[in-house]
């Protein structure tokens, strides 16, 4: 095999911190937690992006591990499977993974104890390389699989690429890049063969859009991951296709998002606005690779996630392989409880995760960490001095200062000159500004008001449409009105002049009877003279 | 277990502007105790007053403004106009020269505007500026450096100097700075070379001012380790200038100075590193600090020849500071997918 020789275009800015916090829960392997001993599983209907799928289950039906319990329905959709065997007991609105503490329809599923998969397990695809991209899409989807990552999009439409598009590369991240997630580590680790099979996997389904010689398959993977460099070195090189390659990053946050990935991995940049699959790039986790051998190879749909456990706040953290449901409570309780620093609840990590109210919440398809920090305060925020660094940490090369400066002055237009819809919140500005501004916040909230603006705009679009179509029925119905009127009154004269005519007529005709009558008069007079 | 929810990112960076500030400090003391070699005492003084009435006029105006006290007198923002102004006025000033300056800095240049953050000039170079226009005569008389080096002249008469003001044989220990002896003695027709004979003439430039100028740099290379500043302006501004004197100088030597006693003489140094690179109102996109500081050492070059003004970093400055929101807006970096500055 040729060693590759590959550039790295290295994206500037980003974080390079001292420490990532990642040490902290890599040091044991992967506990598998099953759904036996607990006393319900909360399945939220809807987990990923998209419409909400359909019930198939009514209150008190026993379901199989794996039983599909609402099936996609819409365009955007994939189906949710029960995480073990046991009792529907009830279908009700419970708190999801919110900030706000919302709630979301959710199956509250009774473990009977069993983990019975029944016949509920998808017949396998062994000859997954022979099978046609529509079955592996088709299998992908009913397996209920979306982007692990954290966008949680179904993965089968990602794969689904449109017909014109050629592709050149599919990249696999493995980045991770964010502070205390390991998640990813520990599963390249513990599994790389699965995500290589899965990868393989991607690549039969995609090769109706590849090159004559095939498919690139990048595996981007942060430096600071040695042993899981190697795990998959190895793994990839027993699988021996030359697609297939290894592809250690620098280590700098957020090089495990989807557009900076890319483009460290490809010199190509996806342009603001625009998908992957435009430059020719098509972008999945690692977890989903595994996800999809799991759906393909053995039929399981996704009922099971790793998810990391970790922070000051929990006493023995690591990585846990969670059905999904379980309420994070109980995960927590796994990794050894709460310590006494315990101050905040976030899921994701410490620079885009969202903070949590309590810990009665199920996980989800998109709990990938747990991280319970001691949330030291952030002294109030100063003025911007406008000293650029957050300038210089923004990877999509934005003017954080003069986006605050014009967010915060709310002028949107400027907002939006100065590419506010491209920034991804990765947080670096946020993090690095010494007047600690809260810079996210100000965007989001820019962000929002734009929208809202828009929507407000198009509203008042609709409704000036409307009332100006209203006016002009208005006007129609008067004009028809007035025609008709006119019409009526046409008709009433032609009728008056009818009668006249008629009237001449009768009298004509009168007249002409007078005269016959006369005539006949006259002529009976005459007759009379005649002797009978 | 119930939470309290903020929003991401939950991590920030240990620095604050105080912090950034002190290293602003710290890497003034090495050209700061240079000076207090050449000029003794007097470089005390300025430092104790000018700081003094900084962080009074500084506590002042947060008071008539209702702004808290501590968060803003912590950041240091005001000690580092304070004694940015300290050393680039003439050791010995009087009492009344500094009140006035840092009255023109601060109140005028800073608070006036809105405080930290919201200033369009450099405060330090408004103060000096105002200074310069309205006292010649104490700005350029510098003191001469062996006769004023540490020891030499006892701290009661420093104090005089200082609180009473004109002592008798004060004019013999002043002499004008090597850019004011140069330009005057050319208006006279002598050549650059004749004038660089003159007792005032180190080996570059004025005696010590080699030193001095070293030592400024050293703090500068160390604030650009450090990441307080971007190479961007030092390098800019010194390049603009030394070019567009090399230029000249090869043009005509006897009439034009040589590049190395520009960027040696004067506030160039020390303007570089930490006068044009005040971050409030210099340029903040990376084209823009380029075009900024090249401005400023350009501007430097035309005033100190053919302007009235011996020195010019504080007036190139604040012309060029006018140009910032301009070089803002036209110097938007391409942001990542997209073409060009507003296109996508």
């Amino acid at each position: 095999m040729l060693a590759i020789l590959r550039e790295f275009w290295r994206s500037t800015g980003g974080l390079h911190l001292k420490d990532y916090h990642k040490d902290q829960s890599t040091q044991q392997p992967v506990h598998k937690l099953t759904a036996t001993a607990v006393h319900e599983l909360v399945i939220p209907l809807q987990q990923h992006s998209g419409h909400k799928p359909k019930l198939l289950v009514k209150l008190g039906d026993f379901v199989h591990k794996g039983q599909c319990l609402a099936v996609a329905d819409g365009a955007i959709s994939v189906p949710v499977h029960a995480s073990t065997s046991g009792n529907i007991i009830a279908i009700e609105e419970r708190q999801i993974a919110h900030p706000s503490g919302l709630t979301d329809l959710c199956m509250i599923l009774k473990p009977d104890g069993h983990d019975n998969w029944g016949d509920q397990r998808l017949p396998p695809i062994e000859n997954y390389t022979a099978a046609s991209a529509e079955v592996l899409r088709q299998r992908i989807s009913e397996a209920g699989i979306v982007g692990l990552g954290g966008a949680v999009f179904p993965s089968a439409i990602k794969l689904k690429v449109p017909d014109p598009i050629q592709l050149t590369t599919l990249v696999i991240n493995g980045a991770e890049c964010e502070p205390y997630i390991t998640c990813d580590d520990m599963l390249m680790r513990e599994q790389a063969a699965e995500i290589i099979i899965g990868c393989l996997i991607m690549l039969r389904a995609l090769h109706e859009h590849a090159p004559t010689q095939g498919l690139d398959c990048l595996v981007g993977i942060e430096d600071n991951k040695p042993q899981a460099i190697a795990a998959m070195q190895t793994a990839a090189a027993h699988a021996n296709d030359s697609r297939l390659k290894i592809v250690p990053v620098p280590t700098q946050y957020p090089t495990g998002g989807e557009r900076q990935l890319i483009h460290i991995l490809t010199g190509r940049e996806v342009p603001s606005g625009g998908r992957p699959t435009d430059i020719g790039v098509l972008c999945h986790n690692v977890a989903t690779a595994r996800a999809i051998y799991q759906a393909v190879v053995l039929g399981q749909p996704l009922i099971s996630r790793y998810v990391t456990v970790t922070g000051k706040g929990v006493a023995q953290p690591q990585n846990f392989e969670v059905p999904i449901g379980l309420s994070m409570q109980t995960l927590i309780n796994a990794a050894g409880g709460y310590t006494p620093k315990a101050k905040g609840l976030i899921m994701g990590g410490s620079m885009m995760g969202v903070a949590l109210p309590n810990d009665q919440i199920p996980v989800v398809k998109a709990t990938n960490c747990l991280w319970v920090n001691e949330q030291e305060a952030i002294p109030e925020a100063l003025p911007c001095i406008r000293c650029g660094r957050c300038a210089e940490a923004c990877p999509v090369k934005l003017l954080p200062q003069q986006l605050y400066w014009h967010a915060r002055a709310r002028n949107l237009e400027k907002v939006e000159q100065y590419h506010i819809f491209d920034c991804i919140e990765c947080g670096c500005c946020a993090y690095v500004c010494p007047s600690h501004i809260p810079l996210v916040d100000y965007y989001r909230y820019a962000k929002a008001d734009i929208h809202t603006q828009n929507e407000a705009r198009e509203k008042a679009a609709l409704a000036r449409e409307r009332h100006e179509f209203h006016q002009e029925r208005i006007e129609r119905a008067k004009r028809e009105k007035a025609e008709k009127l006119a019409k009526h009154k046409e008709a009433a004269q032609n009728k008056t002049t009818d009668t006249a005519d008629k009237q001449a007529a009768i009298q004509a005709a009168l007249e002409r009877a007078k005269a016959k009558k006369a005539q006949q008069a006259a002529t009976t007079t005459a007759s009379e003279d005649k002797p009978a | 277990m119930i939470f309290g929810t903020k929003t991401s990112p939950y991590m920030h960076a240990p620095q604050g502007v105080g912090q950034v500030m002190a290293q602003v400090i710290y890497a003034l003391v090495p050209g700061t105790l240079v000076l207090l070699w050449f000029f003794g005492w007097g470089v005390v003084t300025n430092l104790l007053l000018g700081l003094g009435f900084a962080l009074l006029l500084e506590a002042l105006m947060l008071k008539l403004r209702q702004r808290p006290l501590l968060p803003f007198l912590t950041d240091y923002s005001a000690v580092v106009t304070g004694w940015l102004l300290a050393v680039a006025l003439p050791p010995y000033s009087p009492w009344w020269l500094l009140l006035i300056a840092m009255v023109f800095a601060l109140v005028i240049g800073k608070h006036l505007y809105g405080g930290l953050g919201y200033n369009p000039f450099n405060p330090a170079m408004v103060g000096y500026a105002a200074v310069l226009v309205s006292f010649p005569i104490e700005m350029t008389s510098w003191p001469t450096p062996e006769l004023t080096s540490i020891g030499q002249i006892s701290l009661t008469d420093s104090l005089q100097q200082v609180f009473l003001g004109g002592t008798s044989h004060w004019d013999g220990l002043t002499q004008a700075t090597t850019l004011d002896t140069i330009k005057t003695h050319l208006r006279l027709g002598e050549t650059v070379s004749q004038i660089n004979q003159g007792q005032a003439f180190g080996w570059i430039a004025g005696h010590g001012w080699e030193w001095v100028s070293l030592a400024w740099l050293a703090g500068g290379l160390w604030l650009i380790y450090q990441k307080i500043i971007s190479w961007h302006i030092p390098v800019a501004l010194m390049a603009a200038l030394a070019g567009i004197a090399l230029i000249f100088w090869l043009i005509n030597p006897h009439s034009y100075s040589s590049p190395l006693f520009h960027l040696v003489s004067g506030a160039t140094v020390l303007g570089a590193f930490f006068i044009a690179t005040d971050p409030v109102s210099a340029s903040t996109t990376p084209v823009g600090k380029l075009l900024y500081a090249g401005g400023i050492g350009c501007f430097t070059y035309i005033i100190r020849v053919w302007g009235n003004y011996p020195d010019a970093i504080a007036f190139a400055v604040l012309i060029m500071n006018m140009a910032v929101p301009l070089l803002d807006t036209y110097t938007q970096p391409r942001v990542y997918g997209t073409k060009g500055r507003f296109g996508s």
